[in-house]
């Protein structure tokens, strides 16, 4: 199970984390490790619905869809945790250029 | 030093919490420099909450809360309002929690004193607190070793003598395998007996929080506070949730014993045996019992743990909260915030997660894990009807040397015995079953029993007997 340099380079643009050069490197063969020894899971067989049905039904739990809170209680919080605000807005770069 | 002596001190007015309080503060004061548990010490507001708690002792006395003036250590993933949970991170190093987790407000609620916050390693990814972006906690037993981890902090608190308790989270062994390497009770509760709502998630359906303490006995009474039905928090479960488990005079344990030839040191086997033999004396069964497919369990377990883990921790993205890192445009803030916040053991988890979940490869990892778990889970549901308690170390190994474990998967090796707990989602208890001798030191190991779901209180019964009672 080998893991490239792209491969990695490629996960981390998946996962939003820029990577350097070294860490590329140094992932790849250590990623590629782990999967050699986690992809013994590979031999298992069976179906995990099948298999499931014996444990029981899984059923969804779901509160009540009412408002619990009054409006603008938590408002100031957690807008003094963001690290940039506007007035009671969380600014964040431009994301549309005007022309092309 | 527990909490029950602590209490019943108070009670008779023979010691009071301002005292606890100080000595815990000057314990801290002397030793935390070269341990290096605490991230921060709330030393003001513990001695204002201990004048109130002696002053309440005074006129209250047998009817005063049952934590009330004991000084506790939460592990720094676990939010309480107003205070930095950095979960050992970088990217969280000055957030300053907005909420209360239900754990915290249940302890305060009882007047448990929240004395400080305790390292860990980064979002409780590791098994040495050396992951820690802060500093590396160290083992109080034997200052060239480690604590274990993730909740290292915790557990070096308690082994300090700072505390009589300290609270930590459990996702493959985080408060068992420290609990073992520090010689204290440690408990991963049946999942959703305690509310996660207010913890910084790893892996959802695998963390839960537990107590590390000197005695069972407290280990049942911080549970039962922390433990219950929880609106914020969906997965907690009702008492009837799962069948009741009774009481017995003496039970039958299960030894998984071909699980137990991989890799286990042999005077960790025979602290084991010693211990085997103890319930034996004490005229409980020990049969073998046959697991097969918990040999695969680690396996399965960094499969599903990194997916959870690469899922959860895409909320930190340098926008909402936590470190920014500025970019020419909103992407590379993603991505410089993420680069500059997360350690390597984080990214390595995120990255492995991110390619087990993708799309050509998720049947052929991610299913076969789940597969693994439910078949993990009839695998239990049948042992169980032979078995009341299966019986392991619960690590394989005494605590190690700091930078003994270099290599990932040698590190990931330290959790074959806890990580099925969590996959199958049973509670299980650690207690101190004796210790073996390194280099002139006598260092702790554990033993782990692992219940059927819902069995926590069953635990504590049989825990209270082989250790709490034989201990004094």
């Amino acid at each position: 199970m080998s893991i490239t340099t792209e491969e990695v380079t490629h996960l981390g643009k998946l996962s939003r984390i820029a990577l350097t050069e070294a860490e590329t490197t140094a992932f790849s063969t250590e990623i590629e490790a782990i999967l050699e020894y986690v992809s013994t899971v590979a031999s298992i067989t069976g179906d995990n619905a099948t298999v499931g049905v014996a444990l029981g039904a899984r059923v969804n739990v779901l509160r009540e869809d009412v408002v619990t809170t009054v409006e603008g209680e938590h408002t100031e919080t957690l807008l003094t945790a963001m690290p940039h605000r506007q007035g009671n807005y969380m600014a964040v770069k431009k994301i549309l250029t005007g022309s092309k | 030093m527990t909490i029950s002596d602590l209490r019943t001190q108070y009670i008779a007015g023979t010691y009071t919490p301002t005292q606890a309080v100080e000595a815990a503060l000057s314990v801290i004061e002397k030793r935390d420099g070269e341990v290096g548990a605490f991230l921060a010490v709330y030393a003001m507001e513990a001695r204002a909450q201990a004048a109130v708690a002696t002053a309440r002792f005074a006129s209250e006395g047998v009817l005063a809360p049952a934590l009330l003036g004991i000084p506790l250590a939460l592990k720094n993933n676990i939010l309480q309002k107003g205070k930095i949970a950095t979960a050992g991170s970088k990217i969280l190093e000055n957030y300053v929690a907005s909420y209360d987790a239900t754990l915290v407000s249940r302890l305060q609620t009882a007047g448990a004193i929240i004395i400080g916050a305790v390292n860990m390693d980064e979002f409780a990814m590791g098994g040495s607190t050396e992951n820690s972006a802060f500093w590396i906690t160290k083992n109080p037993l034997d200052l060239a070793r480690v604590p274990g981890g993730s909740s290292g902090g915790s557990a070096a608190a308690v082994a300090m003598g700072a505390v009589p308790a300290a609270i930590g989270t459990d996702t493959g062994g985080s408060v068992r395998q420290p609990a073992s390497y520090c010689g204290l009770v440690g408990f991963k509760p049946t999942y959703g007996a305690v509310s996660r709502y207010g913890l910084v998630a790893m892996g959802s359906s695998l963390d839960q929080a537990g107590p590390l303490t000197n005695s069972v006995a407290d280990t049942e009474l911080l549970h039962s506070i922390m433990s219950g039905l929880d609106p914020m928090d969906a997965t907690t479960i009702a008492p009837d949730t799962y069948p009741v488990v009774s009481e017995k005079t003496h039970y039958t344990f299960g030894v998984p014993r071909a699980f137990l030839g991989t890799g286990v040191d042999p005077d960790v086997l025979a602290v084991f045996e010693a211990h085997v033999a103890e319930l034996k004396a004490a005229g409980h069964t020990v049969v073998d019992i046959e697991l097969p497919m918990f040999e695969a369990g680690l396996a399965a377990y960094y499969i599903v743990m990194p997916a959870e883990v690469s899922s959860n921790l895409a909320r930190f993205d340098g926008i909402r909260y936590g470190l920014s890192v500025d970019g020419p445009d909103l992407l590379s803030v993603y991505e410089n915030s993420r680069a500059a916040g997360f350690g390597a053991e984080v990214k390595r988890r995120i990255l492995l997660g991110t390619y087990v979940l993708s799309s050509g490869y998720y049947d052929a990892f991610y299913g076969k894990a789940e597969l693994v778990r439910t078949k993990m889970r009839a695998e239990l549901s049948a042992v169980f009807k032979t078995v009341d308690i299966i019986l392991t170390p619960t690590a394989p190994t005494p605590a190690f040397k700091i930078g003994e474990q270099s290599d990932p998967i040698s590190m990931y090796r330290q959790d074959i015995f806890t990580v099925p707990v969590n996959l199958t989602g049973v509670p299980a208890l650690s207690i101190p079953g004796g210790v073996v001798e390194r280099e002139g030191v006598s260092l702790p190991v554990g033993v782990q029993y692992i219940g059927p779901h819902g069995s926590d209180f069953l635990l504590f019964a049989i825990g209270k007997a082989m250790y709490d009672d034989k201990k004094n």
